[in-house]
């Protein structure tokens, strides 16, 4: 999957630092992610991986370091924060619809109010999101009366009505019950193949070796490994990462 | 018994609206007037309160916590004697005990209404903010479009709750003269003098009657709002039903 690659830089972590207190959540990470590249981050719980995705759209603040998103730099006092967020797609574990309005509102809010596009226009658009995830029909459905494996598909089409360049996808499939997984890596993989830049907190080791570029194993707040998915699984060359991948197998 | 009838039967215009046409307007009309405008001008109020209250800024949240400690730590009396009291020498002329117990009301049930907000807005999950702010959306516009819809919903049984505290507190209003349901049964029995017993009991009987109905309707609300935020598997569950029964007879 080194098609649609090329060497401009998207993200750009320096030297990322950050503490809870005492405790060190990320420990000096240094990594970039391309243009069109997809990487899946995985480790073990509490070794950072959603912190770290966490510090881009600066829903978690960092104390020391820098991160640069398509050049600029995350943590400049002249940017503005709610446009900047805008450009990068966040889809969560726990989905996080908003349950008091229908798919085609959740989709259409931001566009609505922060674009400031035509409601109209914003709907078309919206059911065209829904098509891509297979959802047209639930357009005036609520979340509430979804699978948890369709809120996950609308929590995408949510995320790309703002035509993100850049897609987050913190743990999408853990949540899930395992006959719904498919459906949402399926949207996942075909974001992947357009060439969508994607950061993907993810332990769907299928999933990694198909479509992702980098595999970043992180375990207590530090980034021990990155490597292509072929070398990651089949060769880890830290311990802690073969004691991870076994585990993982063993499951 | 009998004499609970025959005092109801003789003074229950006044009871309900006072000497309405021929003089103003009282009992129960002005009891339930209170507490309407008490509540309906208290919960813009109270929505900024509690805003306030949660606010990033530090000098804010603790404006909106002092007001709210201050107007929780004092006996709602106290407050009508204050507004009584100080809104003449703030506006320079005398106000009528209408205008003083609907203040009062309004300041006092905006602290208490900006509680129960509050509590609303911290009760939804964490990632409902985080969603919202995500996608772009402002502080204020994840405030309006997304967490104070789902708050206020959640809270509408609570609120219910509160608007049967702000018919009670109503009856404080005896104290400076306003002319409501409490005044009303006190008139009724200056003029009988010998039946106090049975003049309070019509009194007690008929906040009793609108305030449990009131509490009722918010136990309704509170299970209606349960089951729609338990959505999924009961509207499922409902519309299989719906299939099962509907599959033979076509």
């Amino acid at each position: 999957m080194t098609s649609n690659r090329t060497n401009t830089p998207m993200i750009n972590f320096k030297g990322v630092n950050k503490w809870y207190g005492d405790y060190h959540a990320l420990n000096n990470i240094d990594a970039e992610v391309t243009k069109g590249e997809v990487v899946v981050v995985c480790g073990p719980s509490g070794s950072g991986k959603s912190t770290l995705l966490r510090t881009v759209n600066r829903l978690e603040p960092i104390q020391k370091g820098t991160i640069e998103f398509d050049g600029q730099n995350v943590h400049s006092p002249s940017l503005d924060l709610n446009k900047f967020r805008s450009h990068i797609g966040f889809v969560f574990q726990s989905f996080n619809l908003f349950p008091h309005l229908s798919v085609a509102d959740n989709i259409m809010l931001a566009p609505v109010n922060v674009l400031k596009r035509k409601r109209s226009d914003a709907r078309t658009r919206a059911l065209e999101l829904l098509d891509r995830v297979g959802l047209a029909e639930k357009i005036d459905a609520y979340p509430g009366q979804l699978s948890g494996g369709q809120q996950q598909r609308v929590a995408i089409a949510r995320a790309l009505a703002m035509d993100p360049p850049v897609m987050m996808f913190d743990e999408p499939t853990s949540s899930l019950d395992p006959e719904m997984v498919g459906e949402v890596l399926q949207v996942m993989k075909s974001l992947a193949r357009d060439g969508m830049t994607m950061m993907c907190v993810s332990h769907e080791m299928n999933f990694a070796r198909e479509v992702a570029d980098q595999v970043w194993f992180m375990d207590q707040g530090r980034l021990v490994e990155s490597d292509t998915p072929e070398e990651f699984f089949s060769h880890p060359k830290s311990d802690r990462a073969r004691a991870f991948l076994s585990d993982l197998r063993s499951h | 018994m009998g004499d609970v009838f025959t005092i109801l039967s003789d003074n229950w215009m006044l009871l309900l609206i006072g000497q309405y046409p021929t003089g103003p307007l009282g009992g129960l009309a002005i009891t339930v007037l209170l507490s309407l405008l008490g509540l309906l001008l208290a919960f813009p109020l109270s929505v900024c309160i509690a805003v306030a209250r949660i606010s990033p800024f530090a000098w804010l949240r603790r404006s909106a916590m002092a007001l709210i400690y201050v107007v929780r730590g004092v006996p709602l009396v106290m407050f009508i004697f204050w507004v009584y009291f100080f809104v003449p020498l703030l506006i320079g002329r005398t106000v009528g005990g209408f205008t003083t117990m609907v203040v009062t009301l309004v300041i006092y049930q905006a602290a208490y209404l900006a509680e129960i907000v509050r509590a609303g807005l911290e009760g939804l999950p964490q990632g409902q903010e985080e969603a919202a702010r995500a996608v772009g959306l402002s502080y204020m516009q994840a405030m309006t479009k997304v967490l104070l819809p789902q708050a206020l919903y959640n809270m509408v049984p609570a609120m219910i709750s509160q608007f049967v505290s702000t018919i009670k507190e109503t009856s404080l209003g005896y104290v400076i003269s306003v002319n409501e349901l409490t005044f009303a049964a006190n008139q009724i029995n200056s003029t009988l003098l010998i039946k106090p017993f049975q003049v309070y009991f019509i009194l007690a009987a008929i906040y009793f009657a609108l305030c449990f109905s009131l509490t009722q309707f918010a136990r309704h609300m509170e299970g209606r709002i349960a089951a729609k935020r338990a959505g999924t598997a009961k509207s499922k569950a409902a519309s299989a039903h719906t299939n099962a029964k509907v599959l033979p007879a076509a």
